[in-house]
């Protein structure tokens, strides 16, 4: 057992740092980093250091040469995602569009629309979004709603999606709608994808429990009026999209991972720093086991990621040990995010004029998102108690009925 | 990055588990209870015979001369079989005591003689029902004559030797005695898992020899702890496992309201839940097998932190495998009950889920590692 890399995975990581080294700035320690406030600023940004990474090969390391890659290994891409994250560059705006319509455009497009399509989404020149969920399709996003009509060689796509991230500054999108009503319901889905500034579509950012519409990442409604979108831009066959969307979703799960924000290092700091009863919080007992419990969570994430990387490190195929990372990440960030809250007793919902929210406050307002967001904790449940350990699935209730006679609520 | 067993370590697994299951498996626990025995006796010879109480000791010893990590897949087969075999406290306490403090003198008298059964130790701590602290220490060396009394101590009937932590002139120290001794008295005390067995073991001017240095045996003891908090703690994830995978047979297996429990969400949550112990459990372990292996410094760090999450992970995986056993669950003819009892045992024998995390804040307050 060691946390080396071999000679061949040093070489490479090498490789990284002499060119993040000479394209950007390593992060200044302490330094809290600027979150770009202004849309276009960050879009612009993004973009630029895009470009840059594609320009040299760094952009879409395991994608396959023409496209932008190199055919990267996966532990390749770990070795780049540690590196380029000790520097201080923009923040992602490509993660959907790279991490999930790239690889269905891959799998599903046309010859002529790969080339056509990959190369400037790789270069960041095109972002692409994901419209999936719907106002009574979330966890069961099967139970979507929207129409597509096939009328000569387009489909007339009516409809709404939600919690769409990205959509306000997407060039375009992937896209599963209800082809037919009288089939079941996992067999009258067709999957597209689209221009997002096609005539009849409207994106509505939404306004969040943060009161606000959120940063780059933030989510919109987008609606569709009379959509036309040509028959060539469908992936996959007619009544095909659910298997389609569920390779997405496999990505998606792997990509939602850690739940950034304030960590067990954070409430520790801050245990060790405030006085509380009459005498610094880390004296407490109660603190002190909260402290334990978190830092064995935090720990065992990092040694389960360790784990998955030893495996693709060999060349074998990760165990399913990934699949815990959102739950606990998440749930965590709720409890550290509300210890930080509370240590400021009375005062503790008070948000600093300067400085805004603390660490903590954030925590505690973004983490109910992150516990839904990619799979709620339920449905993650299922999956693991399904996929991993071998249970049967739920009766369902809507099994065998054409979709239009399932029992819907509200 | 390569935290994981080699294929020989991963060879070695498998060759235990299924020794124990051709051995009889859960069957030999239930013999040891249901027979008011203190041990397996077979299961021992066998174990014996494999050279498996040699692991660690040097070659020079007769040993096998292998590291910690062929212990620690080992020590997850003994806790998934819930082997009931005087093990670890011969092995993790006693021979890791001798290995690492006792003079060359010593180990070549006791050594040898771990590795043919000749010699089995057990390792002294507790005095009271409460944790140990060096201030509270009363079992007493003076010259090299131990007196006082230990309770809770592992297969001492079996034992023919003990490391005894003991108040010196200096502070404490370990010693070794020998237990076949008119100077020792050792009486059965009856414990919530019947099949471990712990004495009471009274000394009254029974002779020792030093092991270590005068003055340092506190720091010698809080290091053996560390070590084999590690090793139990991999008996504590091969426990969780198979309380686990009971848990999922039954619920495939089982039938309510004309379904198989396990297609209720209640049931797939709760194992799920007991899944993500489980594998934050095992990759504390990994990370803890390294300290372990590597003679890190982070090692107390890392020792806390398994035994934590092992500790939380098997309590929790036997107490809900019983609950989805329902009222068979609370019989004495599935098997729940053996795993549940343990767990217990091994939360509590090398001291408790509190004080253990106690060690880890402690240890983080001093070291950063995380990120």
């Amino acid at each position: 057992m060691d946390f080396n890399d071999t000679p061949d995975q040093a070489k490479f990581r090498a490789k990284c740092k002499e060119w993040l080294d000479g394209n950007a700035k390593l992060k200044d320690a302490g330094k809290r980093i600027n979150v770009e406030s202004n849309l276009e600023e960050l879009i612009a940004k993004a973009k630029v250091w895009q470009k840059k990474k594609y320009d040299a090969g760094w952009a879409m390391l395991h994608w396959p040469k023409e496209y932008g890659g190199i055919n990267a290994t996966p532990i390749e891409r770990i070795i780049w995602g540690q590196e380029e994250s000790k520097y201080d560059v923009p923040g992602s705006i490509f993660e959907i569009g790279l991490g999930m319509c790239g690889p269905v455009m891959m799998q599903y497009a046309s010859q002529e629309q790969k080339e056509r399509y990959l190369p400037p989404m790789a270069e960041g020149k095109e972002i692409w979004c994901q419209l999936f969920s719907e106002p009574s399709a979330g966890s069961d996003v099967a139970g979507l709603r929207s129409k597509a009509v096939k009328d000569g060689d387009e489909w007339v796509i009516n409809g709404q999606k939600v919690w769409t991230s990205g959509a306000h500054y997407s060039d375009y999108g992937i896209l599963v709608v209800r082809h037919d009503p009288d089939l079941e319901k996992h067999k009258g889905l067709t999957f597209f994808f689209v221009d997002m500034k096609s005539p009849g579509i409207t994106v509505k950012p939404i306004k969040q429990i943060t009161g606000t519409a959120g940063s780059g990442a933030g989510f919109n409604e987008v609606y569709f009026d009379d959509v036309r979108i040509p028959d060539s831009q469908r992936l996959g066959e007619i009544g095909d999209g659910w298997k389609v969307a569920i390779t997405t979703l496999m990505n998606e799960r792997l990509a939602v991972g850690d739940a950034k924000g304030a960590d067990v290092n954070e409430a520790l700091s801050l245990a060790k720093d405030k006085d509380d009863f009459g005498q610094l919080m880390i004296k407490n007992q109660a603190v002190r086991d909260k402290l334990a419990d978190w830092f064995c969570e935090a720990n065992g994430l990092k040694y389960t990621k360790f784990r998955t990387m030893s495996a693709l490190s060999k060349g074998e195929a990760p165990g399913p040990e990934a699949s815990i990372t959102k739950i606990v990440s998440a749930n965590k960030l709720q409890a550290i995010g509300n210890f930080g809250i509370d240590s400021g007793d009375m005062a503790g919902m008070l948000i600093d004029e300067e400085d805004g929210m603390s660490s903590f406050q954030a925590a505690w307002l973004g983490a109910p998102g992150l516990r839904i967001a990619g799979g709620t904790d339920e449905i993650l449940k299922n999956i693991i108690a399904e996929r991993v350990l071998g249970l049967p699935q739920d009766p369902r209730a809507d099994k065998g009925l054409p979709f239009k006679d399932i029992p819907s609520g509200k | 990055m390569n935290l994981d067993f080699s294929d020989d370590q991963k060879f070695l697994q498998d060759e235990a588990r299924k020794f124990f299951d051709k051995e009889g498996g859960l069957a030999n626990t239930r013999k040891v209870m249901d027979e008011s025995l203190s041990h397996d006796e077979a299961l021992w010879e066998k174990v014996l015979e494999l050279g498996w109480t040699g692991i660690r000791i040097p070659e020079e010893y007769d040993g096998l001369g292998l590291g910690h990590l062929e212990l620690c897949v080992i020590a997850e087969e003994i806790g998934r079989a819930l082997a009931p075999i005087p093990f670890s406290s011969s092995v993790y306490l006693f021979t890791e005591a001798i290995i690492k403090y006792g003079s060359e003198e010593i180990k070549k008298n006791v050594l040898p003689k771990l590795v043919t059964g000749e010699i089995v130790g057990t390792y002294a701590v507790a005095e009271d029902m409460s944790a140990i602290t060096e201030s509270t220490l009363s079992c007493a060396v003076e010259g090299d004559s131990v007196t006082g009394a230990k309770i809770a101590v592992p297969d001492a009937e079996l034992a023919t030797h003990s490391v005894v932590l003991v108040k010196g002139a200096k502070g404490p120290e370990l010693r070794l005695v020998e237990l076949n001794s008119t100077e020792v008295e050792i009486s059965l005390q009856k414990n919530l898992d019947k099949s471990r067995s712990f004495y009471k073991v009274a000394f009254n001017n029974a002779q020792s020899s030093l092991l270590g240095d005068q003055g340092s045996g506190w720091e010698s003891h809080v290091h053996i702890m560390d070590q084999a908090a590690v090793l139990f703690a991999f008996e504590q994830v091969g426990g969780s496992q198979q309380a686990l995978d009971m848990a999922k047979e039954y619920a495939m297996e089982r039938y309510a309201f004309g379904r198989q429990i396990g297609s209720y969400q209640a049931i797939k949550h709760k194992l799920a839940d007991m899944y993500v112990a489980v594998t934050l459990a095992k990759s504390n372990c990994y990370y803890g097998a390294w300290a372990l292996s590597s003679e890190s410094s982070e090692l107390p760090l890392a020792a806390a932190t398994s035994r934590v999450s092992a500790t939380k992970a098997f309590q929790l995986c036997a107490k809900e495998n019983i609950q989805t056993h329902g009222g068979n669950g609370f019989t004495w003819e599935y098997d729940c009950h053996l795993f549940y009892k343990r767990s217990k045992v091994l939360s509590l024998n090398l001291g408790s889920e509190a004080s253990w995390k106690e060690k880890l804040v402690s240890a983080m307050e001093k070291t950063n590692t995380l990120n």
